[in-house]
């Protein structure tokens, strides 16, 4: 008995710990994006609230929760609530095999990279359902073209991670990482790492693959009908995860927690926000791409390459 | 308690897996039987987590609530004829699916009960990985290489069939 209230305790301090960083960190990446955006377009960005700006996301955060919750008259009530929170929660749940440092990872299972992966594709259902819902044409293209390229990608991304498991030979998520205690796994896998990097850009839905919300042509895509808070969920699970994307990146290409010195949370959490930048900082300088080719450029150049790497892999390592 | 808990997140499975069922076949909207649809694949996932085989239940989320229901709901969202109107149901149609459902869940009852069940001593962790990687293999070689090829007929098929309905063939874009 006191063993399960353990148990129910040690999950109920996990849960919020994960949410409390979920949020603080979703309010750091906007400022970051707001700001690095300003400077690589020679503005200042937020400048007002706090010195330089820094209060102008918390503010922002204030005021998206206080916003008056709009349901337009036509929607499908229930499956229109519901997609944010579906959006949402994937995001939490792959915390749980994240692994931060040697000890620190929730949950070490057997085949964590596996469960990345496979709860990572849920979203494009709440996509879908918000898309759906809204019954509005602009949500549902934009809605039909996020899935659609989520799904082209997902098979450049398994399988440039694929041959670093098959390197490692194991699926769980601090083998993956101390498997590169002598050198990082980027330098035997570029390619690899750099497929990883593209096709985990577009699977976010992040510029310069942000044709699912479009402005210029689509309104928002399937964010159009949304407000408030609800609004603001599909916002925290974009930048939840650009981060999580960094973090598996990191423990599969950059050496995770390992680093000169000391070992720990401190290099994880360096690599991970530089990578962070780094997915930013191309937000802001590539243009977005057509359709086409950005369905032309995952079938006929990505996979293929991603396949034969994949190939070359196992060929080297049976030699 | 522990075994309280257990025995309703079970339950709580089991419920999700038929409730979804259950309204993956009776809504009217087929929108919302492909998402019905999607609910049993989770709940049947959860299942195997019961049944301590993570790899299997990660595999069943993976593919098939999220490739195969999102398959499903494309083919749905690139038919408007059947994503405007909700459609009627014939009655001969129904009464084939039940008899084609019913004899195959008398065939899976005729090999549950007949199948001499061991109960395994308590497993520790899930290797089931590297098991299933070897079985497939080696022991059920014939029937993975068979699956395959079923496979790549569905997909010349369903490319035959999409490209028997198109009057004009498409034009490459410029600068492909």
């Amino acid at each position: 008995m006191n063993e399960l209230l353990f148990e129910g305790m040690n999950i109920a301090v996990t849960a919020v710990v994960v949410f409390g960083f979920v949020s603080i960190n979703a309010l750091v990446l906007v400022y970051a994006e707001r700001k690095v955006s300003a400077h690589i377009q020679r503005r200042l960005g937020p400048m007002h609230v706090g010195p330089h700006g820094i209060f102008q996301t918390i503010a922002d955060a204030i005021k998206l929760l206080g916003k008056e919750q709009i349901i337009p008259k036509n929607v499908n009530k229930f499956l229109f609530i519901q997609a944010p929170l579906l959006a949402f929660f994937p995001a939490l749940l792959l915390f749980i095999v994240m692994p931060f440092g040697e000890n620190l990872i929730i949950k070490d299972l057997n085949v964590g990279l596996l469960y990345l992966f496979s709860f990572a594709s849920i979203e494009v259902i709440a996509i879908f359902m918000a898309g759906w819902a809204s019954n509005n044409k602009y949500s549902l293209l934009g809605a039909m073209r996020s899935v659609a390229q989520v799904i082209a990608y997902e098979v450049p991304l398994l399988l440039s991670a694929l041959s670093v498991v098959f390197m490692v030979g194991s699926l769980k998520m601090t083998e993956l990482v101390a498997y590169q205690d002598q050198f990082w796994v980027v330098l035997m896998q570029p390619i690899a790492f750099i497929i990883f990097m593209i096709s985990g850009l577009a699977e976010t839905n992040r510029a310069p693959f942000d044709l699912p919300e479009a402005e210029s042509e689509l309104v928002a895509g399937f964010l159009t009908e949304y407000s408030g808070m609800r609004y603001a969920l599909f916002f925290l699970a974009e930048y939840t995860n650009v981060f999580l994307l960094s973090c598996v990146t990191t423990a599969l290409f950059l050496g995770g927690w390992q680093g000169p010195f000391v070992d720990g949370i401190h290099w994880f959490l360096l690599k991970v926000y530089f990578l962070v930048f780094v997915i930013i900082w191309i937000r802001w300088t590539f243009p977005r791409l057509r359709p086409d080719q950005l369905m032309n450029f995952c079938w006929k150049i990505l996979t293929p390459i991603a396949i034969l790497n994949l190939l070359i892999t196992a060929v080297v390592l049976k030699l | 308690m522990l075994s309280l808990i257990t025995d309703l997140t079970f339950l709580f499975f089991v419920v999700v897996t038929l409730g979804g069922a259950v309204m993956a076949v009776g809504l009217k909207n087929i929108f919302h039987n492909a998402l019905s649809l999607a609910l049993t694949l989770f709940g049947t996932a959860g299942i195997f987590i019961f049944l301590r085989s993570e790899f299997v239940a990660l595999i069943q989320i993976l593919i098939y609530a999220g490739a195969i229901s999102i398959a499903i709901i494309f083919a749905i969202m690139l038919s408007p004829s059947l994503s405007l109107k909700p459609s009627k149901r014939s009655v001969t149609k129904i009464l084939i699916s039940l008899s084609v459902s019913l004899l195959v869940f008398v065939a899976l009852s005729y090999i549950f009960i007949h199948t001499p069940w061991v109960v395994l001593p308590e497993m520790v962790g899930d290797n089931s990985v590297k098991h299933i990687g070897e079985v497939i293999i080696q022991r059920y070689a014939f029937a993975f290489e068979l699956i395959s090829v079923v496979l790549l007929v569905s997909i010349l098929g369903s490319l035959v069939i999409a490209q028997k309905d198109k009057k004009t063939t498409i034009q490459d874009s410029p600068n492909d």
